[in-house]
């Protein structure tokens, strides 16, 4: 397994560990994953007034480079709005922690967490209706 | 002889304590050369160089001396004849010939082959390969506890069934098939019956007139011996007939050509005669090692489950599977024990383990397992030290799952819709 520099320091030092209340309006749940595939991932974010996402917190189930993956996310989606957030695609994801071709699916999965987390959120604020159509098939929280 | 330090002159223990390596627990997958076994090969490959097979000279009647004397040791280390070991490069190239071999050879009497879904992949690749060429293979399923039912084995036998093939103790999760049934009814049946012993070989008695096998493939490097080697024991009484699958200057019978790795070959003879030799008392240590480790999980890490039977399983092995956290990254996490997962995630597959699967286990705790090898060389510390890391790493994983938050929270995981992917 030849994981990158930047995998391990994520792996060993996840960013962003955490739950917050999914019955938060402010909250945005994405589950995303199964456990027989090998891999959950949960991503939360809580979203301010001005429709920014102030705070992220993940926990996932899977190889290192989920958890990379999902770590790394936390961090990147902080301060965007959640239209700049739903630009993060999972080639940034793999490009960032230099991921081998057998572990892309694992950014894949933190890309599908990041709109999973956005949907749930609007879905909250019965808001942002047009832009479900980009929202990937994904498992949102209970 | 001017060798490097390879070994611990007062303990004679290989040099494996090594701060910057992991601790070693991986047995199932090789071992290391014994010192013992290694100083009688050394010889072999300077002043003893002389080819088995050069009957002119005394180079040649050096050579073939030793590669008769381990082909003794091996012989009876089984309860064979020497007669009935032919030397091959490893234990897949003595299961192919045993299998295609034997298939091709008594083609003319059927065409059916019977195995079990949880073998090695030596034996199921070369059943692949059978199938390919027009035989059928029967995969049977395994119990649970990853024995199989004699009764279902019975009654998958045919008419045209050629060949059984069964694996003694399996790679994965130790368990101890009910061989001398086994052989009993396929004997009866008049079914060739092909045993892989690689992994009970030194662990526990093997005897082909016991168990009635026919052909048995063995390893060296299972058995604290060099790589690159292997035997295949092919029954006389009642002559058992295997077709060459490599030709070229007829030795070992016709079954085998190929110059004799001399070196290679007294390795082996020296490891199966030292295996059966520490027997008894590698495998009561080891056992007090296994059940020290076994407590030691259990008492700090709950939700643990065994893979495989406990009661019909060697002690060299332990299989255990954490739930709620993924076998890679738990296997990233202990990256001071070298062990092995059942979960296949570093390949695009994904897909866990196949014998874990046999035994009806969820994708889930495949994913989630690891296989403990303990070996002839492993000590008190290092299981002590292992028990410690496992249970700071598993808490530190869960710290992190989300499954192990809903577990928590009494949320039934196989109440929810997950989105397959």
């Amino acid at each position: 397994m030849a994981y990158s520099k930047k995998v391990i320091d994520h792996y060993e030092n996840p960013r962003n560990v955490g739950a917050m209340d999914k019955n938060d309006s402010g909250v945005g749940t994405g589950m995303v994953g199964a456990p027989a595939c090998g891999d959950v991932m949960r991503l939360q974010i809580k979203v301010n007034e001005q429709g920014i996402i102030e705070d992220a917190k993940f926990k996932t189930y899977g190889c290192g480079s989920a958890i990379a993956s999902s770590s790394l996310v936390t961090e990147w989606v902080k301060g965007k709005t959640l239209d700049e957030a739903m630009t993060i695609k999972n080639s940034h994801i793999a490009e960032e922690l230099e991921l081998p071709p057998v572990k892309i699916h694992c950014s894949v999965l933190a890309e599908d967490a990041i709109k999973a987390a956005v949907a749930d959120y609007r879905s909250k604020q019965g808001a942002g209706q047009a832009s479900q159509t980009e929202v990937a098939a994904a498992q949102v929280a209970h | 002889m001017n060798q490097p330090r390879i070994i611990d002159l007062e303990s004679k223990r290989p040099l494996l304590i090594d701060p910057d390596r992991p601790i070693y627990l991986d047995y199932q997958a090789t071992t290391p050369v014994d010192p013992q076994v290694l100083e009688q090969m050394l010889p072999y490959l300077t002043h003893d160089f002389g080819n088995a097979a050069s009957r002119s000279h005394a180079y040649g009647w050096t050579a073939e001396k030793a590669v008769e004397k381990a082909r003794q040791q091996v012989a009876d280390a089984i309860h064979a004849d020497p007669r009935e070991i032919v030397w091959t490069s490893g234990a897949t190239e003595a299961t192919n010939l045993a299998l295609k071999g034997a298939a091709h050879f008594y083609s003319g009497k059927g065409k059916h082959i019977i195995t079990l879904r949880t073998e090695h992949k030596a034996t199921l690749d070369t059943c692949r390969q059978l199938e390919r060429e027009g035989f059928e293979v029967t995969y049977l399923e395994v119990q649970e506890d990853g024995l199989v039912d004699l009764k279902a084995f019975e009654a998958a036998i045919r008419p045209d069934t050629i060949i059984a093939s069964v694996l003694f103790v399996n790679n994965e999760i130790g368990v101890i098939q009910p061989m001398e049934e086994i052989g009993r009814m396929l004997r009866a049946h008049k079914v060739l019956f092909h045993v892989d012993a690689v992994q009970a070989l030194g662990k526990i008695p093997v005897d082909v007139e016991a168990i009635q096998a026919d052909m048995m493939s063995l390893s060296g490097h299972k058995i604290y011996g060099p790589k690159g080697i292997g035997a295949l024991y092919v029954r006389r009484k009642p002559r058992v007939r295997v077709e060459a699958q490599i030709h070229g200057g007829g030795h070992e019978r016709g079954m085998r050509s190929g110059t004799l790795p001399t070196h290679q070959i007294v390795g082996m003879g020296a490891a199966a005669e030292l295996a059966v030799q520490l027997m008894e008392s590698d495998g009561q240590r080891i056992r007090n090692l296994r059940d020290r480790l076994l407590k030691g999980i259990q008492d700090r890490v709950e939700e643990t489950y065994i893979n495989g039977s406990m009661e019909h399983r060697v002690p060299h092995n332990l299989n255990i599977s954490f739930a709620f956290v993924e076998g890679e990254s738990l296997i990233m996490a202990l990256k001071e024990i070298a062990v092995s997962s059942g979960s296949a995630c570093t390949s695009a597959s994904l897909e866990p383990s196949y014998v874990l699967r046999a035994l009806g286990k969820s994708d889930e705790l495949a994913h989630s397992s690891i296989r403990f090898g303990i070996g002839r060389f492993t000590t008190e510390a290092e299981i002590d030290a292992t028990i410690e890391l496992i249970a700071g790493k598993v808490g530190k994983l869960r710290e992190l799952s989300p499954l192990w938050e809903m577990h928590l929270e009494g949320i039934d995981l196989n109440s929810i819709q997950w989105a397959a992917h």
